[in-house]
């Protein structure tokens, strides 16, 4: 019989109940909880009678619609009453149903991706679930974790389980070193470019290869959080060293003896040497530039030494039509050169760039140097109270603020620009997020996903540049 | 929830691949804390020229002529025809609920992305899986005759066009059973209570740092 891979060992051991249609019962060790997409869960339990089945299982906090100053006055700092009122509701659900919650004075609030792992309530073997599709970035530690809707949210809190049916095994091996000044983004930028959009529908990806391997749980957690841009809700990676010494002495993780059983058990946590895929891409990860996003999809990315795509080239009419398209929502010319795009705003946040290494990585390239004049702003979201107080201490905050940036409090922020944080129609940014769609940060905003490096680099230049070129 | 057995309707044919849960429903609306009420702001992107805002009344804003549904002869559809990987991005229910208080009670696309697949089947909505071929017959037949329907049976699995012909298609058994009898499917999980219990208790003992509160 062949080995497991990461997925089905992860599968069987939160397997509750197989039912005889083909459907499953999985148990949920963590639900993460946001004000988004809660309040109508918490009201479906409150119409229904129902209690939460498990209450310590759930960590909650705001963070889509906190603004990213003032935050010293709290809730009253949201200035548009309808993101203070699902604030709020968070707050009151949390309160009534005795859920944990690191409101918004909390330090330790933040991005609900970021806060997780760095408390420690993301262990590796863990299922975890969130209202999020960005969920899958708790899979960097070996866990099988994705996101949710609404109502398998209320299906968490009143169950503890949720129904699922398995999905297929992708593996995707990223193999060689990375050369410097390419991160953990141009990797999975690279991926998705590679697999498309939808390439991993259907698929639970786990990522390998020397290149993954030799990334930190940061770069990890990039990776994974955007395996649901190429369609795979689920995305992981087998544990590690790295894994376990990350994970090491958080206010979640177990001590002593406890300790000692559990990493006896994560060690476990990788696909068995004689694993069978339904899938498997390969990429040569020293051949990876660093990338810039020229469209309105994921997909629609290039390296940095790439041209804008010419549509009369595409032969796939669907595609063809799909590249005019984003063209013109982009208003960039075809076979322009990346390097030529010039850029108005940078954002460097989100739960896919938001951490430690992250904002070390961009003050790296801003250090010493002054934001472009012809930019508009320039800001740096860090994605937690704790990272930001750790960058601090590090004095990051003041290489940003003497180079002109702007250093904001935690949230998701021009992300998805839920909050005051967007952009103006036309404008391009160059983002550290996820999603290049319409409309994504700001109505008619344009926006090119990079890494936090090129972001930086962006930053001081005013346009998109090789950002190994400034690391000399 | 809304028990779904049969429904025929107008097809509204929506020529794009790719239609991410942003376009269906910006973020701007998500700050709602209820479940209804997202209809007028379905595709606001695309169906208003100008930004739509939360509470406002879409009345008197500016519609896009060249959006599909701003056509007379599909203000009334009820299925929604669309292009491969419908429905990817963010998990956001609103995107169903938002196709769901137009009057949309079927979307029939070549793919979609598995969270939104998944959220449809929650709301009584059902999306229905044809491959690339008969997608692309059912846009011409849609775009070229005006008042142009479908029917279809989730009993038979079947879409039946005006004239006759018939494509079956494909959806889990569980996810049909509790479609067509309108179940509430915590309800049916909660029946499973003593064994999800028992397996909480053996993880427990076997893995007891998944239960801690922390410190």
């Amino acid at each position: 019989m062949a080995g497991k891979t990461l997925y089905d060992k992860l599968w069987d051991d939160h397997l509750v109940k197989q039912r005889d249609d083909g459907s499953a019962l999985i148990y949920i060790d963590r639900q993460l909880l946001h004000e988004v997409t809660s309040p109508q869960a918490f009201e479906g339990l409150r119409i229904a009678g129902r209690k939460p089945w498990r209450i310590d299982a759930n960590i909650a906090t705001p963070d889509h619609n906190v603004p990213t100053t003032d935050r010293d006055r709290g809730i009253d700092g949201i200035v548009d009453p309808v993101s203070r009122t699902q604030v709020e509701t968070l707050d009151k659900n949390c309160d009534e149903f005795g859920i944990l919650e690191f409101k918004i004075k909390d330090q330790r609030q933040g991005i609900v991706h970021v806060i997780g792992p760095e408390q420690g309530a993301t262990l590796p073997g863990m299922s975890i679930v969130c209202g999020d599709s960005h969920t899958s970035t708790h899979g960097a530690f070996g866990c099988l974790a994705h996101g949710i809707g609404t109502s398998e949210v209320e299906h968490v809190l009143a169950t503890q389980c949720l129904v699922q049916k398995k999905m297929k095994n992708m593996l995707v091996k990223v193999n060689g070193k990375l050369g410097a000044g390419v991160t953990g983004k141009d990797v999975v930028l690279a991926i998705i470019g590679k697999i498309g959009t939808a390439g991993g529908t259907g698929y639970a990806i786990e990522f390998g290869g020397e290149a993954i391997r030799g990334l930190s749980m940061e770069g990890r957690m990039t990776i994974c959080n955007m395996a649901i841009e190429g369609g795979a809700r689920v995305g992981m990676v087998a544990v590690d060293d790295t894994t376990i010494e990350y994970v090491k002495g958080r206010p979640f993780s177990p001590k002593g003896e406890t300790w000692d059983k559990a990493v006896e058990y994560w060690r476990t946590l990788h696909s068995d040497d004689d694993a069978v895929f339904d899938k498997v891409v390969e990429l040569d990860g020293t051949t990876i530039q660093p990338q810039v996003s020229w469209g309105t999809s994921p997909e629609m990315v290039t390296g940095v030494d790439g041209n804008v795509p010419d549509p009369a080239k595409e032969e796939d009419p669907i595609k063809r039509e799909g590249i005019v398209r984003a063209l013109k929502y982009m208003g960039l010319q075809p076979n322009q050169k990346i390097t030529d795009i010039r850029l108005d705003r940078v954002f460097i946040g989100s739960c896919t760039n938001s951490r430690i290494e992250d904002l070390r990585e961009a003050a790296a390239v801003v250090k010493g140097r002054k934001v472009a004049s012809s930019l508009k702003q320039a800001m740096v979201v860090p994605g937690s109270g704790l990272v930001k107080a750790q960058a601090e201490q590090e004095g990051l905050d003041k290489i940003f603020i003497e180079a002109g940036l702007e250093w904001r409090d935690p949230g998701c922020s021009m992300c998805l620009a839920m909050n005051a944080d967007k952009l103006g129609q036309g404008e391009h940014c160059a983002s550290t997020s996820n999603r290049n769609f319409e409309g994504r940060q700001g109505f008619g905003g344009r926006t090119h996903l990079v890494s936090p490096a090129m972001a930086a680099a962006a930053a001081v230049t005013g346009h998109f540049v090789d950002v190994r070129e400034l690391m000399h | 929830m809304r028990a779904f057995t049969q429904h025929q309707g107008i097809v509204a044919p929506m020529d794009r691949s790719n239609v991410d849960t942003d376009m269906i429903i910006p973020k701007q609306f998500l700050k709602s804390i209820k479940r209804t009420g997202f209809g007028p702001n379905l595709f606001d992107e695309l169906r208003y020229l100008d930004e739509g805002k939360p509470d406002q009344d879409c009345a008197g804003r500016p519609l896009n002529p060249d959006f599909v549904l701003n056509q007379d002869r599909y203000k009334n559809a009820s299925v929604l025809l669309a292009r491969a990987n419908f429905g990817c991005g963010s998990s956001r229910e609103h995107a169903p609920w938002a196709l769901d208080d137009f009057g949309f009670r079927v979307i029939i696309a070549p793919s979609f992305a598995d969270i939104f697949y998944n959220n449809c089947f929650k709301n009584g909505l059902l999306p229905i899986v044809l491959n690339e071929e008969v997608v692309d017959k059912l846009f011409k037949e849609a775009e070229a005759n005006e008042g142009y329907q479908l029917t279809v049976d989730l009993e038979a699995k079947t879409v039946t066009t005006p004239s006759g012909e018939s494509f079956g298609f494909d959806v889990d058994d569980f996810r049909r059973h509790c479609l067509l009898n309108g179940l509430d499917d915590i309800g049916v999980t909660l029946e499973d209570a003593d064994t999800i219990r028992a397996y909480e208790e053996a993880r427990r003992k076997t893995a007891p740092w998944l239960f801690n509160a922390g410190n």
